[in-house]
Order: structure tokens, then sequence, then C-alpha cells
């Protein structure tokens, strides 16, 4: 995955300066990051606002204000395993710039008096994190030690609980929600969970302050993220944007549309299908419409000749075969509910075949030991309503996608083209 | 806080079915044979009435599987 260049105007934070990965010029650049004490860290991350970047967004600060008010010594994990398919952004923060994410491990455990800290990473990544660390070993740096676990490649494997089992010695399969993990996580301390890209944000706003951190971003939803951009675009990676980017400069920040665009899916394979709007504005607030939020920052562009019921199951099959085969529900249900919208996307229809996927989806939805199939549900759910002209196509045996329906049967198709829909490069006007 | 909720441990259920034979006014089996809350929420409210079966169902899960718990859970 290349890394290009931020959106107009929306600026590079993370992914400013040198990207090599050394302590030289991060240190050059940035000097030695400050400490703080918890009561500091608190108000700074409610100052600025700073919202976890691992999914679910969650407003940083509580989870640190919850370990700061728990008993016993808290540890710090800083979660970089990225089981995500369509994400590349924490791998690609961890190659470039792993002496940020290192700083704010450092932070954050030095501000919770935490006496141990823990990287939870890829196997791809751990190179590049294992010589970050000897680096800053030479250089006397972390006052805090640090351990890197690896964490296997399943999906799963980056759930908090999960995490927290791995961390702790055990297999990375998510726990029975008893205690949460900011209370007793890893082998029964309060512990804070943080995004390796959360961490690097932290270490910027350490060191420039709240004010700062607001310059970029919307005011509910402050500051800079990465987000992978995947699929029908020119040049697919990772790139440095703010809340609020339009769609279209994201994906033109990812070298613009490699075709017309259909749809786009949002957020993760947890995430939400949304229509190609350029202007959507990608944020919380701008994205709650279409049920789907920024999450870990995916974005996955679909080509307007692709079918968007094939590409749903087959992500649906993918995470199908993702569970970590605990629980009944899931392990059952989200098979069959890829069987199903795989007999949709193949068009083998049968009576009820629509209905048959929405009362799938609610009968796995909350029934888990973690959200596997209620991220899986909003996926399809979003899929079943972007794609619904295409459902119905299906449903009468042909396909929207025009290299797909079969010419004999399908009735002429008008271009499909809404002003919604974007033209790609070098496509002429009609 | 009472606890009139019953939370089930899905990574210990196996489906075993006791839950549902006891406490029919609450929950049915699946498709698979799992239990689920006729309410449809995720973790179905025991009304003081049926509090005694609950209790049964807790104590006699083949798989201890089941917890009566509050409104929030974690405690």
């Amino acid at each position: 995955m290349t890394t290009v260049d931020a959106p107009p105007g929306a600026g590079r934070r993370l992914l400013a300066g040198s990207t090599d990965g050394r302590l030289d010029p991060h240190l050059a650049r940035y000097a030695r990051a400050p400490r703080l004490t918890g009561a500091q860290l608190v108000a700074l991350l409610r100052d600025a606002g700073l919202t976890g970047r691992g999914g679910a967004g969650f407003p940083a600060w509580r989870k640190v204000d919850a370990v700061l008010g728990a008993n016993g010594v808290p540890v710090v994990v800083g979660n970089g395993s990225e089981g995500e398919p369509a994400s590349g952004k924490d791998r690609a923060l961890l190659a470039y710039q792993p002496h940020l994410v290192l700083d704010g491990l450092q932070v954050v455990a030095q501000a919770l008096g935490a006496r141990q800290a823990h990287l939870y990473v890829s196997t791809a990544a751990a190179a590049d994190v294992r010589r970050a660390l000897d680096a800053r070993r030479d250089a006397g740096l972390d006052a805090v030690p640090v351990t890197v676990t690896i964490a296997p490649d399943r999906f799963v494997a980056g759930e908090e609980s999960a995490l927290v089992n791995a961390v702790s010695g055990k297999p990375a399969v998510p726990s029975d929600k008893r205690l949460r993990v900011t209370e007793a996580g890893v082998n029964g301390s309060p512990t804070l969970v943080q995004n390796v890209e959360t961490l690097g944000h932290i270490a910027l706003l350490a060191r420039f302050g709240p004010q700062w951190f607001r310059e970029a971003g919307t005011s509910d939803e402050p500051g800079t993220f990465l987000a992978t951009v995947s699929g029908a675009v020119q040049a697919p990676g990772v790139v440095e944007a703010a809340y609020g980017v339009r769609l279209s400069d994201l994906v033109d920040a990812a070298g613009g549309p490699a075709t017309r665009l259909q749809a786009l899916l949002l957020g993760g394979y947890h995430g939400g299908w949304v229509p190609a709007l350029p202007d959507l504005p990608f944020s919380r607030a701008g994205l709650a419409p279409f049920g789907a939020t920024p999450g870990a920052g995916v974005v996955v562009a679909l080509a307007a000749d692709g079918c968007g019921l094939m590409e749903t199951a087959r992500i649906a099959g993918y995470l199908a075969g993702e569970v970590a085969g605990q629980c009944g529900p899931c392990i059952n249900g989200l098979p069959r509910l890829a069987a199903t919208l795989g007999d949709l996307a193949r068009r083998r229809v049968r009576p009820g075949l629509t209905a048959e996927v929405e009362r799938l989806s609610a009968l796995v939805s909350g029934r888990g030991a973690c959200r596997h199939p209620d991220g899986t549900v909003r996926m399809v759910r979003s899929a079943m309503r972007v794609f619904e002209a295409d459902v119905a196509a299906h449903l009468a045996g042909w396909c929207v996608a025009p290299s797909l329906s079969e010419p004999a049967s399908a009735p002429a198709l008008s271009s499909p083209g809404p002003a919604s829909f974007w033209r790609g490069r070098g496509e002429g006007e009609r | 806080m009472s606890e009139n909720r019953l939370h089930i441990d899905w990574t210990a259920c196996d489906g075993r079915g006791l839950c549902a034979e006891l406490l029919p006014e609450i929950l049915v089996e699946d498709d698979w044979g799992y239990p689920l809350a006729r309410s449809g929420e995720v973790r179905p409210v025991v009304p003081a009435a049926l509090r005694k079966n609950a209790e049964r169902a807790v104590d006699q899960c083949p798989a201890l599987a089941l917890r009566l718990v509050g409104e929030i859970l974690n405690r």
C-alpha cells in the first residue's frame, strides 16, 4: 500500500515530516514527549474532543478517567492488531511514524502510573515496532517498559476483550463481559486500550495542545484521521484527512475514481454502504443518515459496473468465516446469513428470500460475547437499503451491474446516471 | 438496583434448552436450539412473578451460562 498526499486543505499531522520510522528525525522535529499527570491528560483529551480511532469512536478521555478511578495499578495497551482486511492505516502508521505511537503510549502510561505498557500488533508490523523500541531503549526514552504481543491474523482478535486475553497469555478470543476492561483487564488490572492511531494523536496533542488539535475537523469531531482508501480508485492507499472531508476529496486523495462509482463501503467490514454522493461529509453526523460511521477510516469504492450484492455476500462470507467459534447464534447464524445473501447475489431466487435476510439479521443481533454479529448485520442491512434497486433486479432475475446481467434476459438499461454518480477519470461527458 | 434481567454468557451456552423449558414465558429456542428472548431484548426483563423460575434456570443451566444482572451489566 502506498501513502499519498492528504486532501487539499486537510493538512498532515500524523504523516507529516520524515516517514522512515527512524528516531533521530523524530526527535529533531518533535523533541521528547512531555510528561503529564492523570488529571492533565483527562483535561487535555476532553478539551481536544479526541475520539478513539479504532472504530468505535468513543471519547478517549472517558476511558482514561475510568482507569484512573479504578482500583489497582493500571496497564496500558496500544492496539495495532488491525484485523480488518480493508484497513492498512495502523500498519502504515507503525511503519512510518512508530515514535509518535510509542510517545503516546509513554504519555498515557506515565500519566496513569502504569508500570507496564504493551503493544499488540500484527505480525507484519512487529519488526518495525521492535526496531523503534530498540532505538528508544538506546536513547533512554521509555520510562515505562513496553512489551510487544503479536496478534493473530483474525478479524475479532483486535476486539478489546480478545486483546486483553491475548496480552494475558490466553487465546485471542472475546470474553463474556462481566467487568469492564477499564476495571479488570490484563491479568485483572485496570486496563486502558487505545488504538495506535489514537496514541499518535495523543503524542501530538501533548505537545501542541487542544486548540491546535481543533484547528482541523468539525466542532463535534475535531482532528484528522487516517483513511485506508481501496477498491475502484486510481491509487489505493492510506491518506490523512480532517473529519468532515467530502467523500470525493477523500477519493481524490487516493488518485480519484478508477471508473464511475456506484457506492462506497465506509468504516470497515462492520461499517455501512453509502451511495456515491461526492459531497457527503465523512463525519459521524454526515454519515448518520445512512447508518454509517467513520469507523476505522475504511473507504472501499465500488465501481458502477460491479454488483453491490455480490460484494456484500463476499464480505458476509468472509465475516462468517471469522467467527471466533464460541457463541452458538454467531457460529450458526452468520454462515446462514452469508449463504442467503449468496443466493440473492447469484439470483437463486425463492419466495421470502429478502425477508429471510432480515429475519436472520435480527436473529443474530446482540447475541454474542462481542459485536461481531451486530457489525455484520449493520453492513448487511445498509447493503439492502443502498442496493435496493439491485435487490429488486436480482429478484426479477437480472442485475443493475451491466457486466453481470445476462444480456438476453435483462431489460434495456438506461445509463446508471443520476447526478450522484461519479465519473471516472478520462471518461468523457455523455 | 435489583437484578431483574437475564444475561446469557454466549461463550458458555451450548443450547441444551433447559432455560427455554423453565422460562417459556420469556425464552424460546431459536433455529439452532439457543435461547431467544420473546421480547427481542438482548437481556430480557424477568417479571417478579417469574423470579423463582428464573433463579431455578440460572442454578440448573448445565453450562452455567445464565445470570441475573441489573439494568447495567458489569455488576
